[in-house]
């Protein structure tokens, strides 16, 4: 039999406030320990929450860019559970009355995935093992999370790897948060459970928890299909347990089966208020959520001719599209930025958090006045490349290396003389073009251009050579 | 009756005393009688003295003290204050000292307060009789083989005792009204958000207040009006709404409206109600009037108390694992079992029940029996309050049923004990202010207390009700325990 996987995300992201969800202490990653923390945050007796408006404010802009519905009323509840890195015993939460419900994320094949609903919560500390000793550290406690719960709509590995980086791009280019799984600013629990092909029931699902890494998550959601499979197939049932993914040995193991689930006794949290939000506020976040980045791609397409791929790859980041667009800005030929960004920038940028970043010495201006001059054939397309080096190299602008005297261009005499002069230097690239190697040509053209500091047009140069040696 | 607080300042801005005088005398007035009363847990004579001499200093500059300025007083030991030993009466936090102070502490502590130690309660405020606490039971200054009440005994105690001038209390379902009852004094619960929670150790989040236990009135109001206002730290404060309640205290009461809830007076003693028909009588002379109404809904209030209160104390005190402070097991395997133990050995009796039922009622399975149908309740209750206090100013109700129990027969039958809350709790459930003032003495000679309850932050209404009273019955019904410090 062939079987189906049925899969729902819960997708906890750190929201990139300055400061905590409920006190003033810094959000910063990293720190020595329990430097980051107050009496609030550590939960000492007698000390009160006080809700951040910029939490709400970045769960809203979250639940806008992910299509949802905003609620006006919410409310903060506690989720009950005794866990050393959690100070109060309760993580403060929300539970029937998310700030966002019913939105969906669009995969490049067009289908949505369901988002049940995204609620904002504190985040919890971390225990240290150390020398056979348990330590806690509560910088992280209280750190600002959204929780955003999708519907069992992923039916393969591709589309829950495409769904956690659609996730990914879309929080990174709100500005909401960085997103950074290896440092656990962005963490998946998978549910996953398997069906016959065909079949419209759920079958029994396995949680796997605390995924950072998106290889991770497709290895451990075809393990975990596997061994539902083979389970099943062996006549036996899945049972509901959580479970833990080991990278090392690429299996999940159980961490606690169903029996001892936790009974949270979520109630409304009293040190708290009503969370209410008017629908002008909510109009006014919207227009602070700029154009997301597929809708950027479409529009490279259709106003830049820019085929997809490229489109996708600029405003996959978005500094980068700023860029983009700041220096395409009047020019006539926007695909010469593009592949610029693309060539010689992105070989400078080599991993996912360099082009996030986008740490580079020169500005969009810069880069506009280069390609202006490619515009007006002040400048041709080789030197325009090999200027640009120089320009990424120093910071300095495209005046610096290129005179007045090589914009000029050249005349059709001067062009006609150096293609002579390379013809004469060349005797043994003229017999050899002549006995039918092509390339031999291009050596010849190659001349040309180094002779005319790059101003000579290629094209026109290898014409004129062909015309030369008939 | 006079102001004790008008009396000290005046004493010190006249120069008839200076304030380290004052201060050692009350400290030695504690030495004498905290051996019968108990009424103090922790005792800081050093911090105590040196903010006196900062007050001598200004004084001594020709500076101008304000009203509480070198005034004695004492804080429930649930009130976080840095640096000094803040248990709950609990041994799970013995030894706990906060890193902060509450924003009550802080108001006090710039109005120059000095503050003579931390006093007695009930463990974590669960109790009527302070018994409950780690270090024994406060007792009752008119009598000391009677408690103080509960659960803020040790202030009740203390300022009955006069061993501090005032002090402050919380009340989460009774916790300042019942005691000051029991002791014929005064205290104020108000309305809740009136004052700020910050640093008051929880019990339950959506019923405590803290307020002030004095022996006059005009102290109430005075005190109220220095520790009401609106703080950022807490969410669900809001601050005193209107003028300062000392403006208004003195008012005329004429045609004033004094609401009796027949419900009320079912179940409690003859001598509690006969008590609260003269103090009738006595209103009616001051030209206020009476009207009777039904109150229906407060015989849900007792369960609705229970079940809520629980429920949140239940999440509240889940946070003492021996881990970051307080008192911590000493031999455990794991840390489940530290946990485990440290929570065992570390709470009473008292605040295990509640945190057990508690427990229960959020329980899945048990939660919509419970708490969801607690919570509906709760809104009848308010809604009942809101519909009488359009046929009424204020309400005026027994606060307890009977006069204060012997020592240790609270500790014997806890749903005994939980039913003499019953006139208390409904204030709480309903965020309203009460206050709490003698109208008379029991056959046992011990006081009899009557409260005064009003819309929300209406506190000026009924400390002004509150006064007229006093004004009118005197020491004779305000009348001083035989203990302390009187100058």
């Amino acid at each position: 039999m062939k079987y189906e996987m049925v899969a729902g995300f819960e997708t906890h992201i750190e929201l990139a406030t300055n400061t905590k969800i409920f006190c003033s202490c810094t959000t910063q990653f990293g720190g020595d320990p329990n430097t980051h923390c107050c009496p609030i945050c550590i939960g000492l007796p007698g000390t009160l929450p006080k809700l951040n408006k910029q939490v709400i404010k970045y769960a809203i802009m979250a639940g806008l860019a992910t299509n949802c519905e905003i609620a006006n009323i919410s409310k903060m509840d506690r989720k009950n559970y005794c866990y050393p890195d959690l100070p109060k015993a309760y993580q403060i939460s929300q539970y029937d009355k998310p700030l966002c419900e019913h939105g969906y994320v669009q995969l490049s094949s067009g289908k949505k995935i369901r988002l049940t609903r995204i609620h904002i919560e504190e985040d919890a500390g971390k225990l240290i093992h150390k020398r056979g000793d348990t330590y806690v550290d509560y910088n992280r406690g209280g750190v600002p999370l959204i929780e955003i719960v999708s519907e069992p709509d992923i039916r393969s590995v591709e589309e829950a790897k495409e769904y956690v980086e659609k996730l990914q791009q879309i929080m990174r280019f709100i500005g909401i948060s960085d997103c950074k799984m290896q440092e656990g600013s962005m963490r998946c629990d998978v549910n996953i459970s398997v069906r016959p092909e065909g079949s419209d029931k759920l079958g029994t699902r396995t949680e796997i928890k605390n995924m950072n890494s998106i290889t991770f998550i497709g290895r451990a959601m075809e393990y975990e299909f596997q061994r539902q499979v083979d389970l099943i197939e062996s006549g036996g049932q899945v049972e509901q347990q959580t479970l833990r993914y080991d990278d090392a040995t690429n299996t999940t193991s159980s961490m606690r089966g169903k029996e001892d689930a936790n009974d949270y006794r979520y109630f409304r949290d009293p040190d708290l208020v009503t969370i209410s939000v008017t629908d002008e506020e909510i109009d006014e976040l919207r227009k602070q959520i700029p154009e997301l980045l597929f809708q950027k791609a479409e529009r490279y397409v259709q106003q830049f001719g820019m085929n997809e791929k490229d489109a996708a790859n600029i405003s996959k980041y978005r500094r980068i599209a700023e860029f983009f667009e700041e220096a395409s800005e009047g020019v006539k030929t926007p695909k010469n930025v593009s592949n610029f960004i693309i060539g010689q920038i992105f070989r400078r940028l080599e991993t996912e958090d360099d082009k996030e970043k986008f740490d580079i010495s020169i500005t969009a201006q810069q880069l506009r006045e280069l390609v202006k001059l490619i515009d007006d054939g002040k400048v041709k397309n080789n030197l325009a490349k090999s200027t640009l080096e120089k320009m990424l190299d120093t910071g300095k602008s495209v005046t610096e290396f290129i005179t007045e005297s090589d914009m000029a261009g050249m005349d059709e005499g001067m062009l006609a003389e150096l293609c002579k002069k390379a013809v004469e230097a060349n005797p043994k690239a003229v017999s050899d073009y002549k006995a039918g190697k092509v390339k031999a040509l291009k050596s010849m053209v190659g001349f040309v251009m180094k002779e005319s500091r790059g101003k000579a047009d290629a094209s026109a140069a290898e014409a004129k050579i062909l015309e030369l040696i008939g | 009756m006079e102001s004790k607080i008008r009396h000290y300042s005046d004493m010190l801005k006249n120069r008839e005393i200076t304030c380290t005088e004052l201060t050692e005398k009350f400290l030695s007035g504690i030495d004498t009688s905290n051996k019968d009363l108990n009424a103090y847990v922790t005792v800081t004579a050093d911090t105590a003295i040196e903010a006196a001499k900062k007050v001598d200093e200004k004084l001594s500059r020709g500076e101008e003290l304000s009203l509480l300025e070198g005034i004695p007083m004492t804080l429930k030991d649930n009130i976080s204050t840095k640096g000094i030993e803040t248990t709950c009466c609990s041994k799970i936090l013995e030894g706990y000292k906060p890193i902060y102070n509450a924003t009550v502490w802080e108001a006090l502590q710039a109005q120059g307060a000095v503050l003579l130690g931390k006093t007695n309660m009930d463990e974590f405020a669960m109790g009527s009789s302070s018994e409950t606490s780690y270090f024994g039971g406060a007792a009752n200054p008119h009598n000391i083989n009677h408690v103080a009440g509960g659960s803020s005994g040790g202030v009740a105690s203390a300022v009955g005792g006069n061993i501090a001038v005032y002090g402050l209390g919380s009340d989460t379902g009774g916790s300042i009204r019942q005691p000051v009852s029991f002791c014929g004094i005064v205290g104020l619960k108000p309305t809740y958000g009136a004052v700020s929670r910050f640093g008051l150790i929880a019990y339950a989040s959506s019923f405590d207040q803290i307020g002030p236990i004095t022996t006059t009135v005009e102290d109430s109001a005075i005190v109220y009006d220095a520790i009401s206002g609106y703080d950022k730290m807490d969410s669900t404060s809001q601050g005193r709404k209107g003028a300062p309640t000392v403006d208004t205290l003195k008012n005329d009461i004429k045609g004033m409206k004094i609401g009796i809830a027949r419900e009320y007076l079912e179940g409690v003693r003859d001598e509690v109600r006969a008590c609260i028909e003269k103090a009738c009588e006595v209103y009616k002379s001051l030209g206020a009037e009476i009207v009777y109404f039904n109150l229906p809904a407060l015989k849900y209030a007792l369960p609705v108390y229970y079940i809520l209160a629980c429920a949140e104390a239940s999440s509240n005190l889940g946070r003492y694992d021996g881990i970051r402070y307080g008192y911590r097991t000493d031999a455990y395997k794991d840390v489940n079992e530290m946990i485990c133990k440290t929570r065992s050995e570390g709470f009473g009796d008292e605040v295990k029940r509640r945190i057990m039922l508690g427990t229960y009622v959020l329980s899945a399975g048990y939660y919509d029996a419970y708490y969801k149908k607690a919570q509906n309740l709760r809104g009848s209750i308010v809604n009942a309050f809101k519909n009488a206090f359009k046929t009424c100013d204020v309400i005026l109700a027994p606060t307890v049923p009977m006069t204060a129990f012997e020592k240790g027969n609270a500790i014997s039958d806890p749903i005994e004990t939980y039913l003499t809350d019953i006139c208390t709790v409904p204030v709480n459930i309903a965020g309203l202010p009460g206050v709490s003032i003698p109208c008379g003495f029991g056959e046992n000679g011990l006081p009899i207390g009557m409260q005064l309850i009003g819309n929300t932050f209406c506190e000026s209404t009924i400390l002004n009700a509150a006064w007229q009273y006093e004004n009118a019955v005197g020491s004779e019904v305000f009348k001083s325990s035989e203990y302390g410090i009187k100058l």
